[in-house]
């Protein structure tokens, strides 16, 4: 076991499946030599070469195009997208032909990418560097879309989403690089050696996509959430002193639906808490797939906890973002009901 | 896997602990190169995108067709505006550094791209800025004060505390608010240029992108769009030698010039001194009477040298040599154009320390006005209802709902 950040786990993910595995390389802007802009590839190049880790020209759909064709002749790339808020001009090769690719070709062809991206806020980003667009990727079929919330996790996840046969898009809260937030800026920043998940194995090990953990177990309300918000949850349930069952959800598509219910069933409460805009959000997936199978045990309506649908805003970042104070009222309004 | 990787991989000519390398740049003596009509054919002109036009030469003497002509008094504005560029850089790095902003960049050595860019066209003609072409707002009137305010996200911010430090706008200037995505107001600026034609109007626009953002699919509509509807507009590249980390060699530049893109498309190509006023000046004015003639839009590639940092979330020592800058071969536009001045005996080192010392006044005199207006650290803060408003024209009871949800979290 190492104590490692977030970015150290990322890069022992790389580290270790490109040794395993020849097949493997990495490309992305400025991943190269520089190592990336957040140190995620540092080191790759010097210890795998220039063939195996590849900086690219700015153009984020010739990365994506790119990795389809390299995929599509026997490699397995990993695609850094610098920012999240910059996948756009590579959306159309993501939603039209590799989350596509297998199902047009009844299965003659397919491509393996891990698509690495930055992702939420609170690092005084402004719109174009803290965006959370998990929803505009899960509503896509046939790409898989993960979201760790601490260093054991991305590793294992990431060395699940490269090795797995389809497409994965590895969502990286930035805001967690570093260390645990639980949504106060005015504390002093916490770095993962305090924090137990900051363990992290040596060697290989794979956290499987579509299933979720069960955070901290409690039995008064379930809170479901996933990357920096899982520990917003804790400190808000923490706040108040209330026995919540905390659940991170990990793997957004595909979606570990049974742990979810199983929570909620038990509880017959519920808070849904993401740094994504609120209308059209992944909470409203999950609220109607609880509803759906869960409505007779629910003792209060579903609350969702988000970003407001605004882009997000460089002075009132804090204002905007979903901190511990608004999971607590949505935890008082679920407890309160009946 | 084979053996042997046969895959060409680009590597800049120099990494940090190596001497720099120009031997790459192309150059061409100054006056060289010739002038041709501006309605000429991109196929007759093909040399331009391949040479390097320039006008002042190492005595900093104006040599050549290209020569620009300009009188003393309009070469001293430019030097002014530069060199307030550069003041207003330091000065708010500074202010970065000190955390009174949270994020800032620099265009030093590159000043004469935007500054000579913006002059060289009419004030009715709109400009489609990347995030380093701070001049052209100088340029175009903007008031040190309101670009300060934007810097702060403070109570006066023209862009209402939404936008990171350096994304302004100017609607009396005519500059389009700037996005942090990259390349995106390439193609718009096409856009732009097809409306004044459809409207009859004499106005052109003009956008300038990275080289390393040229690798956008933006660049290449912005090239057939302007090829297919002849528009008119002039389409920059300032190749500055770097895209944070990665050289110009990744975005294509080891093959052709960026300017040789243009000729593809059917689009005339000019390269240019990115360093030297008078040629940049002049390649603008040659573009923008080709537009007004009707003949279409032109790419200008201006080679320059990012002297500064990416951003000041960047540190360029990690990946080139610390003293490129200084063996850029192409100098220092306000070095240049001073020299040249001074060579007319129109200037001097005397009246160039006056100038800077009033200049540099009037960006500590704006600061402090700024700055009481409330900076990230102290001083009045912006209403945060701000943040719900210009989603859309009218505000939507969804968003009037989680208004008053924040005003009650808030209070």
């Amino acid at each position: 076991m190492a104590q490692m950040n977030m970015i150290q786990a990322l890069n022992a993910a790389m580290d270790i499946t490109m040794t395993r595995d020849p097949s493997v390389v990495v490309l992305g802007e400025d991943v190269g030599y520089f190592g990336g802009v957040f140190r995620v590839t540092d080191g790759l190049q010097r210890k795998y070469g220039v063939h195996r880790v590849l900086d690219t020209p700015i153009a984020e759909g010739g990365i994506i195009a790119a990795s389809i064709g390299m995929a599509v002749n026997g490699l397995r790339p990993i695609a850094e997208i610098q920012f999240a808020d910059y996948i756009y001009p590579g959306y159309d090769q993501i939603v039209s032909e590799l989350a596509r690719l297998r199902y047009r070709s009844a299965g003659a062809f397919s491509a393996p990418v891990t698509i690495r991206t930055p992702c939420g806020g609170g690092i005084r980003g402004g719109q174009t560097h803290s965006q959370s667009p998990e929803a505009l990727f899960a509503h896509v079929c046939g790409i898989k879309v993960v979201m760790p919330s601490n260093p054991y996790d991305a590793k294992g996840l990431l060395i699940a989403a490269i090795e797995d046969d389809d497409p994965v898009l590895f969502l990286e809260p930035k805001r967690l690089y570093n260390g645990p937030f639980d949504g106060d800026p005015n504390k002093p920043a916490v770095p993962w050696s305090t924090h137990a998940k900051g363990e992290v194995p040596d060697g290989h090990y794979t956290v499987p996509l579509g299933k979720a953990e069960i955070v901290r177990s409690g039995s008064a309300v379930t809170i479901i959430a996933y990357g920096t918000m899982v520990h917003v949850a804790e400190a808000a349930a923490r706040g108040l002193g209330l026995d919540a069952e905390i659940i991170d959800v990990r793997s957004i598509v595909p979606l570990d639906v049974e742990t979810l219910c199983n929570s909620v069933a038990k509880t017959g409460r519920c808070v849904i808490a993401h740094e994504a805009t609120r209308f059209s959000g992944f909470g409203a997936e999950l609220t109607a797939t609880i509803q759906e199978r869960c409505f007779w045990q629910l003792e209060a309506p579903i609350q969702r906890v988000c970003g407001y649908d605004t882009p997000y805003p460089h002075a009132f970042e804090w204002q905007y973002f979903p901190g511990p104070h608004r999971v607590q009222k949505a935890l008082t309004t679920v407890m309160e009901a009946r | 896997m084979p053996r042997a990787s046969r895959l060409h991989v680009p590597r800049p000519p120099s990494r940090p602990g190596e001497a720099p390398d120009f031997g790459y740049v192309r150059l061409s003596p100054a006056g060289a190169i010739s002038r041709p009509d501006v309605a000429a054919a991109a196929s007759d002109i093909e040399s331009l995108s391949v040479d390097l036009i320039r006008v002042l030469d190492d005595q900093h003497r104006a040599q050549g067709p290209w020569n620009p002509r300009l009188d003393v008094a309009e070469l001293q504005v430019g030097l002014r505006h530069m060199l307030l560029t550069r003041l207003y850089d330091e000065r708010m790095l500074k202010t970065q550094r000190q955390g009174k902003i949270s994020f800032y960049m620099k265009s030093t050595g590159e000043e004469a791209v935007a500054v000579a860019g913006t002059m060289a066209l009419r004030p009715t003609d709109m400009l489609f800025p990347s995030y380093r072409q701070q001049g052209a707002y100088l340029v175009r009137g903007s008031q040190l004060v309101d670009l300060m305010c934007q810097l702060l996200s403070n109570t006066r911010d023209m862009c209402k505390g939404r936008q990171l430090p350096v994304m302004y706008h100017s609607v009396p200037g005519r500059v389009f608010s700037i996005s942090g995505n990259l390349a995106t107001q390439f193609p718009q600026a096409v856009g732009w240029a097809m409306a004044a034609a459809i409207k009859g109007t004499d106005d052109l626009a003009s956008s300038w992108i990275g080289e390393g953002s040229s690798a956008e699919a933006d660049f290449h509509h912005a090239l057939l769009f302007a090829s297919v509807y002849r528009a008119p507009v002039i389409l920059n590249v300032v190749n500055n030698q770097w895209a944070i980390s990665t050289f110009q060699g990744y975005a294509g530049g080891e093959q052709r010039s960026f300017a040789a893109r243009g000729p593809g498309y059917g689009v005339p190509g000019l390269r240019v001194d990115g360093n030297d006023f008078l040629a940049v000046y002049a390649a603008t004015a040659w573009a923008a009477e080709r537009a007004r003639r009707g003949a279409g839009g032109t790419l200008v590639e201006l080679v320059t040298y990012r002297a500064a940092a990416h951003s000041t979330s960047d540190d360029p020592s990690r990946y080139r040599p610390k003293d490129d800058a200084e063996r850029w071969p192409l100098g220092d536009p306000i070095e240049r154009l001073k020299g040249h001045l001074i060579a007319l005996g129109e200037w001097s080192e005397e009246r160039h320390a006056a100038l800077t010392a009033e200049l540099d006044a009037l960006v500590v005199a704006a600061w402090k006005e700024a700055a009481s207006y409330g900076t990230l650290t102290d001083g009045p803060r912006l209403n945060a209802d701000l943040m719900f408003d210009d989603v859309f024209k009218e505000l939507p009871e969804h968003l009037r709902e989680q208004r008053e949800e924040m005003r009650r979290e808030q209070a």
